[in-house]
């Protein structure tokens, strides 16, 4: 069993996303960011006034500043394009999909504020589609950073990668869950929590919740594995496969409809082994749009909560 | 990438730009329409052995394509990926088999390939890709993406101090993407004097005339009003084009309405709706390449 570093407090993840985007630019100077009149709410206020001439607002424009963010990649720049998830990736996934995915320039899709950080606002302004409609698109890589370290690995990983990349950049605060040292592995679910007689996946702003669901487990004397899937693209097969080899039933959580999402990526996987390595799989998120409330409230609402998460992996246990 | 240059086709394609730059206005006029009409006779070829393309539209833009690759593009086929070079997007990506046969004959890739066109595992999809094809920048297909990718091209360039130019094509009806607008105002907006935006306006789309659709006009004081520099032209004038392709005279960026034919060189398929993708019969390819002979 790995140790988990808690820090004591919530963390809104933009901020260690505009720290080290600024730190990185001082001495690179192909870092340029591109937005859609979102400064303030994509955390870019120091990076425009430390590099006034590498902030490129295109305006409430959003397929406009993915293609802005396309040629820029193009011409040996590395774009961060950022907007609130729904409207960066639904406004403009055509743009998504021509521009970046398909036509493989190196941009990266920031979307900030995603799930349903904006609660109340409602449905159109909730990013919880994202997942199912970006794993589809070949060659953009999906991550979803889990806390402030993997934030900060993140856009240190976007840097430095020459795919094009969608980072989701959480503002509904959360806990420190990462391990002291760990490092994102591009393509590898981070594992929090050894055990054998079930998995808990979670991504994002369920990774906390999963490791609290995992504390209610073992007080029934249950032995617990929990993956942090902060790549969602390339998928870790692999752990999903030994998860499935190695514990007996698996439980997906996510901030996102479970049409397509990391569940119905999990549950692929498990499907297709062979009889004997399958194991019942319990698929948590969203059924349909938000009713009004605040994200914890909406997070409740949905079943997106430790309670719900050890029950659901009781009822595996015991239902198949 | 799939395709690699051709190094013998380069130095023919270098050999034409000398014989450019040292001729009359007359001479180099009748230079490149010999060049555009070579151009056209291969879409034809294409689109026949394929028996499918957009041959209309391609024929609108060939004269467009032939005058920026032969003396206004900063460009090096030999090296496609030169850094500090011109780019070139063609918007309307449903005119590939034209950008192909252009490309080929700079040497981008051997002429030979251009028969592959649309075939099975064929570098040359009915869309560019700009990961198979060298010379594409941006892959495109659906319409009003390439003026954005254009924008941010220019950006680049200003960003990077290159002094590198970056030219978009669109076509006439693909101006009714509302995205277009939204990189006009970007365009306008940063100052972008390094970037012209060509519109194809051949006045057809694929179902109607434009103005029978979503009317355009009076596209001139719309795109004024978005603060473009408005050059307006005869699509198939060499010299209009070679002029309209200067760089900007007052620091916005640069918008042509390059007035076109719809499938311009072939009569029976100059201005009709129907060849926007209509296959030529056996005997109207004969009688087509002798038209461009």
């Amino acid at each position: 069993m790995s140790t988990t570093t808690t820090t004591p407090g919530l963390y809104d993840n933009r901020t260690a996303f505009a720290d080290e985007l600024i730190q990185l630019a001082r001495t690179d100077d192909r870092i340029v960011a591109v937005c859609n009149d979102s400064v303030g709410s994509s955390n870019l206020v120091a990076f425009r006034d430390e590099f006034p001439d590498r902030l490129i607002n295109v305006g409430i424009a959003e397929q406009n500043m993915v293609g802005v963010g396309a040629g820029l990649a193009s011409a040996g720049y590395i774009p961060f394009v950022c907007a609130a998830g729904p409207f960066l990736t639904g406004r403009s996934l055509e743009q998504v999909k021509a521009d970046v995915a398909y036509s493989q320039h190196p941009v990266i899709l920031c979307g900030m504020s995603p799930g349903m950080a904006y609660g109340e606002l409602g449905p159109t302004h909730h990013s919880v589609e994202d997942f199912s409609w970006l794993r589809a698109l070949p060659g953009l890589d999906i991550v979803v950073p889990a806390d402030r370290l993997q934030t900060r690995q993140a856009v240190q990983q976007a840097v430095a990668s020459p795919r094009p990349m969608y980072i989701r950049v959480g503002r509904h605060k959360v806990p420190d869950v990462s391990p002291a040292g760990s490092v994102l592995e591009r393509g590898h679910f981070q594992t929090l929590r050894e055990g054998t007689d079930v998995t808990l996946i979670g991504t994002g702003t369920l990774v906390s919740r999963a490791v609290e669901a995992a504390e209610l487990l073992a007080a029934d004397g249950l032995s617990v594995r929990v993956l942090n899937a902060a790549y969602i693209a390339p998928l870790d097969v692999a752990s999903i496969v030994a998860a499935a080899e190695e514990t007996g039933a698996i439980i997906t959580a996510e901030e996102g409809n479970v049409a397509g999402g990391l569940g119905a990526a999990v549950a692929s996987v498990v499907s297709q082994l062979g009889r004997d390595a399958r194991v019942p799989v319990r698929i948590l998120g969203l059924t349909e749009f938000a009713p009004t409330g605040s994200t914890d409230f909406l997070l409740d609402h949905f079943g997106l909560t430790p309670a719900h998460l050890a029950a659901a992996a009781r009822d595996a246990r015991t239902n198949g | 990438m799939l395709l690699g240059t051709d190094v013998t086709q380069v130095e023919a394609w270098r050999k034409l730009q000398e014989k450019l730059t040292a001729a009359s206005v007359t001479d180099r006029s009748a230079l490149l329409h010999r060049r555009a009409n070579d151009t056209r006779s291969d879409v034809v070829r294409m689109i026949d052995h394929a028996g499918q393309g957009h041959i209309g539209g391609d024929f609108s833009v060939t004269d467009i394509l032939t005058v920026l690759f032969n003396g206004v593009l900063r460009i090096d086929p030999n090296d496609p990926q030169k850094a500090g070079r011109d780019r070139f997007v063609l918007s309307k990506g449903h005119c590939a088999a034209a950008l192909y046969a252009t490309l080929a004959s700079c040497g981008y890739f051997s002429p030979d390939e251009l028969l592959t066109f649309m075939g099975p595992l064929s570098a040359l999809n009915g869309h560019p890709n700009r990961n198979k094809v060298p010379g594409v920048e941006t892959n495109t297909g659906p319409l009003g993406h390439g003026l954005p990718v254009a924008v941010g091209q220019a950006l680049a360039a200003k960003l990077a101090g290159n002094g590198a130019r970056v030219f978009a094509v669109m076509g006439d009806g693909e101006m009714q993407e509302g995205s277009n607008w939204e990189a006009l105002m970007t365009g306008a907006h940063y100052g972008l004097d390094n970037l012209t935006a060509v519109v194809d306006r051949n006045r057809l789309q694929q179902g109607a005339r434009t103005e029978d659709t979503s009317s355009l006009d009076p596209l001139d004081e719309k795109l004024l009003a978005f603060g473009w520099e408005l050059r307006i032209i005869d699509g198939h004038d060499y010299e209009q084009l070679a002029a309209a392709f200067k760089p900007s005279s007052t620091g916005k960026p640069v918008a042509v309405i390059a007035n076109t034919t719809k499938g311009k060189g072939v009569s029976f398929i100059e201005d009709r709706v129907e060849w926007h993708h209509k296959v030529p019969s056996t005997e109207q390819v004969v009688l087509a390449l002798e038209e461009l002979a």
